[in-house]
């Protein structure tokens, strides 16, 4: 196995990625950034080096921002590895990756996660039929091949990047059936008190009410505090059914497109045991970091959206926190230096996660979404259901890893990805206890799958 | 098994200035370059990429993003590749994976694509 | 579930460990009708049966010790009711095939050693058919095999089951019989009166006149307060499991074997690294590397986790099974082969912990047996 050792090494190349390897280069530090798409951008970003005009029109300014970033990493002194799966990283800052086919291992001084979130899992009814994914999945499809769906679809669940991409859709031309959304009045009134700190957020707070503007008078069905939300259909989607206060409804597609926030990737960190908590308002884990974004392991850091959901704008911020806290750790520059760096950074973060309370609280996802009825698939991969875990705890099982072991939910080639969150809570609601006293998953390398005869050397 | 493609390029988007040939299922197939492997299916009206091992439950990509691992196919004798993670190229043969893979009646190590005439 | 805060616990025997071994006894024993309560840790304990290759394996083992070898084929050849038992009780199929398996030989020197240490067992026990197998021979077996595999050695004795569907039939046959498991349990303390031990664990306390102590890396600071000695330490092996693939491989091998959900499961390496329950790469490059070299046909398939499990190790490797002598009713039963051994837990030590005789092949388990007279005195 080729050994290299270099300062840094950056894992990811989206808007915390770009933002830090392109700072700490700029510092003269020596650093690899690692990602295994075949274009910078990550997943806000996606596609932004490669999207023809007409298209970043099409997805906003806050995508074509994103331009900036790429740009920069490309005229710095980063060297920008593409189509690098990461299949370990270990406390000691040895970072594993393949590439074309052979695996290779840096000694770092310093690592930095920038591996970003992941779409929540949406486990209802039918939602492993073919026709139904997540509206970031829709959203990537645009992006970076320019595809929309070719009917009428329908949008469901909640959040600002479900609007955003019917918002988008619209522009485009393309046909929205329905947009069925589960917020309630409830979220609305939960949310309120944190509309004066929204209320200083005001371009971000005007853009989202401009938008949902926009799709209001465009003439969608809409329906809200939609539940009991399912996907009919044999092999694959041909409807999607809810209830409005009581009153049954459905709509025939072949197009789901489910959204319900984003949430930490959580799988490097957790592989390196790092510590997480259980976060209320996001209600998901995140890693425990210091204001650098270090974790409880020396010398590794994680910046953006893997660090707790706050969007691309933060996340750049974040990633140049991070590449100051890291230069400063290998002496590059003094903590004094650091600091002074480090101040109107810090503006700019509380800045651009001002309106966070306030989305998290109104578009919160409900718990019948989260923690579903006893039918519905909570493990794709293995096929495990709410109900067969449900029946580990009532066998003792006391955490997830002891259901996995019960019932190979985890185990598949996801990882754990997909059900990890649901499980936790599946878990911690039929015990009676918190999601921190349950824990997650036991995630261990490799994060991507290699075969044998890479890890063998042949 | 094709049926109206899911997906289809955006109206307002200049047309792509070169194609590539490939084929699923032996169903040849053109598609635009550039692409995800996942894309190209989706918009040649391939809804179906799998049967799954544990029940053989049709499945096609959920998350595009190489996190849920739905969209695996076998790509030039290689089986479970995510399809959205690999960028489609001339005279790939691609087939849907049906279940676990076979070691026995595969062979092993084919890499190279048969250039056809 | 907060049950049990301040209360007392009563049951005929407490068996602390959920694991293989627990498990198994306090099946045995709820299937013999005796009340039982099993004591468990929490999702993040260590769970040497979490880990397991899944191997019900007989050959080369006791070739020191024949007593070790009647024990395992005691076990072994329990195996098959054993597993319906478990069917009938819990309705979990373990999959248990005992087809006979493979030890491979990668070198003329490696190949010797093996013919000799079986050759031994025989010697010593008369019944013990087992074949010596080179490269053709090995290959008319297994087609697949690859070329740097010089032979192995063979017997029909040996089989694997499936390590994490047992444990979930053990626990969901135990407590069909009526034993009730506690889990995130942390026992802080035994306290022995003579024909009453009490378990505080927190503010919750579980009497009983007999013990058992299951608990793996837990058993020697446990088996302290009970009078006993029971000096096993982590070691570690690395395990991989690929992906699913089709069936392929009907044989369990020692270190590469084919689980009855397709998947191929690697190993084992052997190291002593205390609680290190995480992965080295280069032990998984060499594990990796063997297991391509026995069945070249693995190159291509995608490795999807990698662990590190800990087993539980008696300073000789052999099992730990006393009965106290100063507080009788106490016992510590520990091994390494939780899942061999799982069919003899289940059957042969109840009668034991119940007041009977204690089976024969196990008078030479004794934990004392590592009592030097420089320990002795730090023992009690």
């Amino acid at each position: 196995m080729n050994h290299e050792s270099v300062d840094v090494v950056v894992i990811g190349a989206g808007a915390a990625g770009m933002a830090a390897a392109t700072r700490m280069a700029g510092l003269g530090l020596q650093v690899v950034l690692l990602d295994e798409q075949g274009s910078p951008g990550g997943q806000i970003y996606r596609g932004i080096t490669l999207a023809p005009l007409s298209r970043r029109d099409l997805l906003g300014p806050d995508y074509a921002h994103g331009n900036q970033l790429a740009q920069a990493l490309t005229s710095s002194s980063v060297r920008y590895e593409k189509g690098a799966s990461v299949w370990q990283v270990t406390r000691d800052h040895q970072v594993s990756y393949l590439r074309e086919g052979h695996l290779y291992t840096l000694d770092a001084k310093a690592v930095l996660l920038a591996t970003g979130a992941m779409e929540r899992p949406f486990p209802i009814v039918g939602w492993t039929l073919p026709g139904v994914m997540s509206a970031g999945a829709a959203q990537i499809l645009l992006k970076s091949s320019g595809l929309a769906p070719s009917e009428p679809l329908v949008l469901a669940g909640c959040g600002p990047l479900l609007y955003l991409l019917g918002w988008q859709y619209l522009r485009a031309g393309v046909t929205i059936k329905a947009l069925v959304d589960t917020t309630r009045p409830e979220d609305y009134w939960r949310a309120r008190r944190h509309l004066l700190t929204a209320l200083r957020a005001w371009p971000y707070l005007r853009k989202g009410l401009e938008l949902m503007r926009s799709l209001r008078s465009a003439g969608i069905a809409q329906f809200t505090g939609a539940e009991q939300l399912a996907v009919e259909g044999e092999e694959e989607a041909q409807a999607l059914t809810f209830s409005v206060s009581g009153k049954a409804h459905r709509i025939a597609t072949r197009c789901v497109l489910l959204h319900q926030g984003v949430v930490p990737n959580i799988q490097f960190s957790q592989a390196l045991r790092a510590r997480h908590v259980w976060d209320l308002d996001q209600l998901c884990f995140r890693p425990v970091t210091d204001p650098w974004g270090e974790l409880d392991v020396p010398g590794v850091y994680i910046a953006g959206d893997g660090a707790g959901i706050g969007g691309a704008q933060a996340a750049a911020v974040q990633g140049q926190l991070a590449a100051l806290g890291i230069a400063a750790r290998l002496m590059t520059i003094g903590t004094a230096e650091r600091d002074e760096q480090a101040r109107p950074l810090r503006v700019q973060l509380e800045s651009s996660l001002r309106i966070r309370p306030f989305l998290d609280a109104l578009y919160q996802p409900k718990e019948q979404n989260r923690i579903p009825a006893d039918e519905v698939m909570v493990c794709r991969c293995e096929e495990v259901t709410a109900g067969e875990l449900r029946s580990f705890v009532a066998l003792g099982c006391a955490g997830p890893n002891q259901a996995k072991s019960f019932g190979r939910c985890g185990m598949g080639p996801c990882q754990g990805r997909m059900c990890g969150l649901t499980v936790t809570e599946v878990i911690a609601k039929a015990r009676g206890v918190s999601a921190d006293e349950v824990g997650y998953y036991r995630i261990r390398p490799p994060i991507k799958p290699i075969t044998l005869g890479e890890l063998a050397g042949e | 098994m094709r049926t109206d493609p899911l997906f289809q390029p955006v109206v307002s988007e200049a047309r792509a200035t070169r194609s590539v040939s490939l084929t699923f299922n032996d169903q040849p197939l053109t598609v635009p370059a550039g692409i995800s492997v996942a894309a190209a299916l989706l918009m040649s009206g391939i809804s179906r990429f799998r049967a799954t091992p544990v029940s053989e439950s049709p499945r096609a990509p959920y998350c595009m993003m190489g996190v849920c691992f739905e969209c695996l196919v076998d790509i030039d004798g290689v089986p479970n590749r995510q399809s959205c993670l690999i960028e489609v190229a001339d005279n790939m043969r691609i087939r849907s994976q049906e279940g676990a893979r076979d070691l026995i009646c595969q062979p092993m190590n084919v890499r190279t694509v048969e250039v056809q005439s | 579930m907060s049950q049990d805060r301040h209360k007392v616990v009563q049951s005929d025997v407490i068996v602390v460990g959920g694991g293989l071994v627990g498990a198994a006894v306090a099946y045995g024993l709820a299937r013999g009708g005796v009340d039982t309560v099993i004591l468990d840790q929490g999702d993040n304990a260590f769970r040497a049966s979490r880990g397991n290759f899944g191997l019900v394996w007989v050959q080369g083992k006791g070739h020191d010790l024949p007593d070790y070898a009647r024990w395992t084929r005691s076990s072994a050849s329990r195996w098959p009711a054993f597993a319906q038992a478990m069917m009938a009780d819990s309705g979990v199929d373990v999959q248990l095939k005992q087809p006979g398996g493979f030890h491979m030989c990668f070198s003329d020197k490696e190949l010797l050693e093996r013919q000799a240490r079986l050759q031994t067992l025989q010697d010593t026990l008369g019944d013990y058919p087992f074949e010596m197998l080179d490269a053709a021979d090995l290959k008319a077996r297994l087609p697949l095999i690859g070329p740097a595999v010089i032979g192995a050695s063979y017997t029909a004795q040996d089989g694997h089951v499936n390590p994490l569907k047992l444990l979930r039939a053990l626990h969901t046959s135990a407590q069909a019989k009526g034993a009730q498991l506690r889990s995130s349990v942390e026992v802080d303390r035994i306290d022995c009166a003579p024909g009453e031990f009490r378990v505080k664990a927190g503010q919750r306390c579980f009497v009983a006149p007999r013990i058992v102590l299951a608990a793996g890396l837990g058993n020697p600071a446990l088996a302290q307060q009970v009078g006993l000695y029971a000096p096993v330490a982590p070691n570690r092996g690395q395990v991989l499991i690929s992906e699913r693939v089709r069936p392929f491989l009907d044989y369990p091998t020692i270190n590469v074997r084919q689980t009855d959900e397709g998947t191929v499961q690697l190993g084992d390496s052997m190291e002593e690294v205390g609680l290190d329950d995480g992965t080295s790469t280069e032990v998984l490059a060499a594990i990796a590397k063997r297991g391509v070299a026995t069945f070249p046909l693995l190159r291509d398939v995608r490795l999807v986790r990698a662990w590190g499990a800990l087993r539980v190790l008696s300073p000789d490797g052999l099992p730990i099974y006393q009965q106290s002598s100063k507080y009788p009713g106490a016992f510590v039963v520990t091994c390494h082969s939780g899942v061999t051994l799982a069919a003899a837990h289940a059957q042969r030590i109840t009668p034991w912990v119940m007041g009977g005789p204690r089976p024969d092949e196990l008078k030479v388990f004794s934990g004392d047996r590592f009592l030097t007279d420089k320990v002795f005195s730090h023992a009690h």
